[in-house]
């Protein structure tokens, strides 16, 4: 194998388009979310501002960046300040592998989808630096549930992925799209049942209802970032949509055959064929974001011991068998 | 008497309230907890304490009616039912027009179903569920329109007077009621398909928080929480009130013992407001809704008793008079003060996301219980 010298610039410039787009993403994204989930609770949602109320989030981003960032007595100052970065960037730095296209990836990496997991496992490193930092008892409790939680949803997630990778061979994750061509992974049972299993995870991954127990309002005022204003916060919530965007695009690629309609391969070359594949990516990746939209707002939240024996009696045990069986699969009849 | 933190002990004592999402209002409850159980609750009361027996002492009777809805603000009507109904005991002379009686059971049991409306917006948003809220709103909004064009007010109402009521009301209203509760009606099915068979919901409050019959009367709760614990008590039978004995409904019980039995109990009692409100608008006689003599200055003599079922359970009005203008001694027995005096004993050792749903399962009014 050859080793390439990475492009500086193209990272350079790749991580700033990446970073307008996490930034237009997170608020196109609270504004389809307040909108879908008015029109799920039968009100209008934003309106005022803008045509359709789309300059409500960026209004709303504004007043964020106005607003003085607290930072309670007690607190340890400098964790207090890492920990929303901490929640922020990584989700950005996984976005560069991400095959959006044939071209339109910033990164391909052999390791591609083991870069993306260590990173999003960064998570809930920031989670508990947050609630440990902010010296108080809630954020506490949202910390040590994060943690918990997070052993317990993170192996059913890892073994549903790492189906796939069994399947298809690769951890790349161009060649992982391009291994299930037309027809997904999710069509064959294996890749059924770990897609089913990596999406209950993977919202369990973005601590959004119902599994947002870290945050919990009704239980924990608002768990980890409850001594959060201004920015801080600001940056929590956008490492959530960025974090949504991150786990809807690892299903499209690993499950959804990525840029490729079902049962069609497109191959063609140019820009035309390009923007189709990175507006087919983006559908199949948004319809999964509104899927959660819908899921939040109509289910209760699930109580902690419930997701813990949820992962470990029911998950776990599925996608380790799963696992197993398309090993068994792969040997017997070949992949 | 809150507990003092034993520094020996690896315990955590965690202040929830009186600012927390789930304590509805200014409630303060001091958890000791040992992680994510719960040792002891105990909770604080007095945040909203704003002296309305006193204040029933010091003014007149009608003086402090307007008062006893600002105690309940989800069920104002039952609370200024009972203290009507309390002062008109004391005034043997008084006839009240059947007409008023019957406009007050109307309105209150209209008010009942906002109560438990709003009950159940609340208990969802305590699981975690935002949507069902906007939901019962929806409904509960049409009640406060249909009571906002007879009593004027859409919250802390004060419809009655010492007598009858203040307003009365004309047919293009009773249809407007009767419309209501066919379109509520509709409506339960589609509450049940969203919440009741939800798996998650079921999960959170099956088994969760079981009051046996013994514990629920030893601590005299009453209203939805004794009757989901199996006991048919309603005051509306029990000491029969008003013109609740001509009229025909069921007093709904649940054996669970659990928050999902006080949350069926609730359900029915919609309907069954619901057929009471049929009813009474189809037996809904003509005539004045005010009595011709009612005494301007009500001098009494005596003590006198009332008990109404108000939305959250029993209420009951002592007012003792000796001969002058207001009362010598105003005591209100108020249902959730009972109900919440068992959450000591039954959140020990449950989890903290159980803590909140028993809590929402009383449907705990706060500056009802501080008075």
């Amino acid at each position: 194998m050859q080793i390439e010298s990475p492009n500086i610039l193209l990272i350079v410039v790749a991580a700033v388009v990446m970073v307008l787009y996490v930034f237009t993403n997170s608020a196109v994204l609270v504004w389809v979310e307040r909108k879908v989930s008015a029109h799920i609770q039968r009100r209008p949602g934003p309106f005022e501002v803008g045509p359709f109320g789309l300059l409500q989030t960026a209004i709303d981003g504004l007043k964020l960046m106005a607003k003085q960032l607290i930072i309670p007595g007690k607190a340890d100052k400098r964790l207090f300040m890492l920990a929303p970065v901490l929640s922020f960037v990584p989700p950005i730095a996984a976005l560069l592998t991400v095959p959006f296209g044939k071209v339109v990836q910033v990164q391909n990496l052999d390791i591609g989808i083991l870069f993306i997991l260590s990173l999003a496992a960064l998570n809930v490193l920031a989670i508990l630096i947050a609630g440990w930092a902010s010296a108080n008892k809630y954020s506490l409790f949202g910390a040590v549930r994060s943690v918990a939680q997070n052993i317990a949803y993170e192996i059913p997630l890892l073994l549903s992925l790492l189906t796939a990778v069994l399947w298809m061979g690769t951890l790349n994750l161009g060649e992982l799209v391009d291994a299930q061509g037309g027809f997904w992974f999710v069509f064959t049972p294996f890749g059924f049942v770990a897609f089913l299993i990596y999406f209950v995870t993977g919202m369990a991954e973005t601590n959004r209802a119902p599994f947002d127990l870290p945050e919990a309002e009704s239980e924990l005022t608002a768990g980890f970032h409850t001594e959060y204003s201004g920015m801080g916060f600001g940056l929590f919530f956008l490492g959530e949509y960025t974090n949504m965007i991150l786990v809807s695009a690892i299903a499209t690629s690993l499950f959804l055959g990525g840029y490729n309609l079902p049962f069609v391969t497109l191959n063609g070359e140019g820009v035309l064929w390009e923007l189709i594949r990175v507006l087919i990516f983006l559908a199949k990746a948004y319809f999964l974001i509104f899927v959660m939209i819908w899921m939040r707002w109509t289910f209760p939240r699930v109580r902690f011991d419930q997701l813990l024996n949820l992962c470990w009696k029911v998950l776990i045990p599925f996608s380790l068998v799963n696992l197993a069986a398309a090993a068994i699969w792969i040997k017997a009849v070949g992949g | 008497m809150i507990q003092k933190p034993d520094p020996t002990q690896e315990t955590l004592v965690l202040n929830m309230g009186p600012q927390h999402p789930s304590t509805h209002g200014v409630l303060r409850v001091v958890l000791h907890c040992d992680g994510e159980y719960v040792l002891d609750a105990e909770p604080v009361i007095g945040y909203g304490h704003r002296m309305h027996e006193l204040i029933g002492e010091v003014r007149d009777h009608r003086g402090f009616y307007a008062n006893v809805g600002r105690m309940d603000y989800g069920g104002a009507l039952s609370f200024g039912h009972g203290h009507i109904l309390a002062v008109e005991r004391m005034l043997p002379d008084l006839e009240v027009p059947e007409r008023a009686e019957y406009l007050r059971v109307i309105t209150t049991e209209l008010n009942r179903v906002a109560s438990h409306l709003l009950w159940f917006g609340a208990f969802l948003l305590d699981l975690g569920a935002f949507t069902p809220i906007l939901y019962s709103f929806d409904d509960r909004e049409a009640i406060l329109d249909l009571l906002e064009h007879v009593t004027g007010a859409r919250l802390t109402f004060s419809y009655m007077r010492v007598g009858g009521v203040c307003a009365d009301v004309d047919k293009d209203w009773c249809d407007g009621v009767l419309a209501f509760v066919k379109r509520m009606r509709d409506r339960i099915p589609m509450y049940h398909k969203l919440v009741s068979g939800n798996i998650i919901f079921r999960k959170r409050v099956e088994d969760v928080g079981l009051i046996t019959r013994d514990m629920a009367l030893k601590y005299g709760c009453t209203g939805p929480v004794i009757r989901g614990s199996g006991i048919p008590y309603d005051v509306r039978r029990s000491e029969p009130y008003s013109i609740y004995p001509e009229l025909d409904f069921d007093i709904p019980t649940s054996e669970r013992c659990d928050c999902m039995g006080r949350y069926d109990v609730r359900w029915a009692e919609i309907e069954q407001s619901l057929r009471i409100i049929e009813q009474a608008i189809a037996k809904l006689p003509e005539g004045p809704v005010m009595a011709e003599k009612v005494p301007k200055v009500i001098k009494a003599k005596g003590e006198v008793y009332q008990a109404v079922e108000a939305a959250r359970g029993s209420l009951g009005y002592y007012i003792a008079c000796d001969g002058s203008t207001s009362p010598y001694r105003m005591k209100i027995r108020v249902p959730s003060y009972s109900n919440l005096s068992i959450l000591k004993e039954l959140t020990r050792g449950i989890l903290l996301s159980d803590l909140v749903a028993v809590m929402g399962s009383f449907d705990l009014v706060i500056p009802e219980i501080d008075r």
